[in-house]
């Protein structure tokens, strides 16, 4: 049986999804509260895993708690931590709990994070995590054994329109979608008529496009994402308006670029949906798509 | 040629691995460790002074040729009188050459240097890291660039969404391999090969440790 977000993106309705990160401890109120907030006004929720190398409670008990909470997950899995053995198991357990969508991931190096002398894993790349969906899919193991028991998944993947260089990025798109993901959530993009070319190009694929919405929270967070975030360029004139912004008003301010970009993503067709990162400010989804015209 | 890159270890790590040994005789190597300033003369020399302001009586030093070669035993022999009277040795060379001295001189071996990787001098007083052994060898679909070295991650696919305007996530000085791999295939006009496929690498190329024989 297809997840609800496999229907969904093939209903050619334009698709919404968001972020919620799980707690540094088990303490899940936080969560809790941000997945019943969002869990009907969106198509599903992103849970990370271990996002920027930061250890943290597991996407695969957050996922959990998004079904149990009544909610669609989508399971971002990781290279980083997990070999081979590990990473077919735990898809195994998230087809058993009705998990059933898979965004995959290479996952950042944990010298970003706050274990730094930790092994880094990277048995496989996203991409060859894919195609370990898709063969599980058929009934065997990557090894070519047999499963007692199948497991049938929605898989996803990433890409970086704004990445320098960006032909590189590209193959390795084309190889994600070879091994067969069905939808990509992209980087964060802000100037549009360079997604738009993007898109030019992406939409000969088999593929659904969510474009990557970053809430910007004041100008020095847009500088600093320029000058710390690999592939997320904001351009200037964003920049201004954000300093622009009166006191006190900066996270308006963002809201309202948010909303008009998913507005004019929408109304212009440019791709099958956005995904919302409201990077911890996750009860501003509802106001960005309110102003998005999507509630 | 590739050479043995080290890098001393912080003297409070030296001064514990230390402990307990109060007559030191101290053994560096006139190969890949002078070449990097870590285990020549000058630096054997410094740490002489370095260990005598601290209290430890050096009762020795010695700068062998090539530390990791069996020779080096024969060598160590003329020091025979200094060696004995030294309660450890603080060797200031790769571990491979500590390993040669460890395995012939029945003294506590400590190690003074960490050893970083194999590498290649690609400039003056610059060494990359290009080949980390494997077993599994790739760079016949890359252009003769190892990205299971040269990528942080050892990705075969192409790059991570970490680079960064040809840099790697990790490192602003270090270039990102799948960059560097694209640059080469395209001039090459082989992009083609960046665009096949690589299932998951054999990370068991040959199990560690590594052992060969010529079979006989």
């Amino acid at each position: 049986m297809p997840s609800a977000f496999k229907k969904a993106l093939n209903s050619g309705k334009f698709i919404v999804t968001c972020e919620v990160a799980p707690a540094k401890g088990t303490n899940l109120e936080k969560m809790s509260h941000h997945i019943e907030l969002l869990k009907d006004k969106v198509d599903a929720m992103n849970v990370t895993d271990h996002q920027s190398s930061v250890m943290r409670y597991p996407s695969l008990g957050g996922a959990l708690l998004v079904k149990e909470l009544g909610g669609e997950p989508i399971l971002q899995m990781t290279c980083r931590d997990r070999n081979r053995l590990a990473l077919q198991a735990d898809l195994l357990f998230a087809s058993s709990r009705g998990i059933n969508n898979v965004l995959c991931l290479t996952g950042d190096s944990v010298m970003l994070g706050d274990h730094k002398e930790a092994k880094g894993v990277f048995d496989l790349d996203s991409s060859q995590l894919v195609a370990a969906i898709r063969k599980l899919e058929r009934g065997k193991d990557m090894a070519g054994n047999e499963l007692d028991g199948g497991v049938n998944f929605c898989a996803g993947a990433i890409v970086t329109p704004e990445a320098k260089p960006l032909e590189p990025q590209l193959i390795k798109f084309e190889k994600k979608i070879e091994a067969g993901a069905e939808f990509i959530q992209t980087q964060a993009v802000y100037d549009l008529d360079n997604f738009k070319k993007f898109m030019d190009y992406a939409k000969q694929f088999p593929v659904k496009i969510l474009a990557g919405i970053i809430l910007l929270t004041s100008a020095p967070m847009a500088r600093f994402m320029n000058k710390n975030v690999a592939g997320v360029f904001v351009p200037p004139d964003l920049i201004d308006e954000m300093a622009a912004a009166p006191k006190g008003g900066a996270l308006n301010k963002g809201i309202e670029i948010a909303g008009r970009m998913i507005r004019k993503i929408k109304e212009e067709n440019i791709c099958d949906g956005v995904h919302i990162m409201a990077i911890g400010k996750e009860e501003k989804v509802v106001d960005i798509m309110a102003e998005a015209g999507l509630l | 040629m590739i050479r043995s890159i080290t890098q001393q270890k912080p003297m409070e790590e030296i001064e514990v691995l230390l402990n307990g040994i109060n007559r030191v005789f101290i053994i560096g190597c006139g190969t890949c460790v002078t070449l990097t300033q870590t285990g020549g003369i000058f630096q054997v020399e410094a740490m002489k002074n370095s260990l005598s302001e601290k209290g430890k009586v050096v009762t020795g030093t010695t700068v062998v040729p090539v530390a990791c070669d069996n020779l080096t035993t024969d060598i160590l022999r003329e020091f025979e009188a200094q060696l004995k009277q030294a309660d450890g040795l603080l060797i200031m060379t790769c571990a491979f050459g500590v390993q040669t001295i460890a395995r012939q001189i029945n003294k506590m071996a400590v190690p003074a240097l960490n050893t970083l990787f194999i590498g290649k001098e690609t400039g003056a007083g610059e060494y990359n890291e290009v080949c980390t052994q494997c077993g599994a060898c790739v760079i016949g679909e890359t252009g003769g660039i190892c990205p299971v070295t040269a990528c942080h991650k050892g990705l075969v696919n192409g790059p991570c969404g970490g680079t960064n305007n040809g840099k790697c996530e990790i490192d602003s000085n270090k270039d990102c391999a799948w960059t560097m791999i694209y640059n080469r295939l395209k001039d090459l006009g082989r992009l083609d090969v960046m665009r096949i496929y690589k299932k998951p690498r054999n990370h068991l190329g040959e199990p560690s440790p590594g052992k060969f024989q010529i079979p006989v």
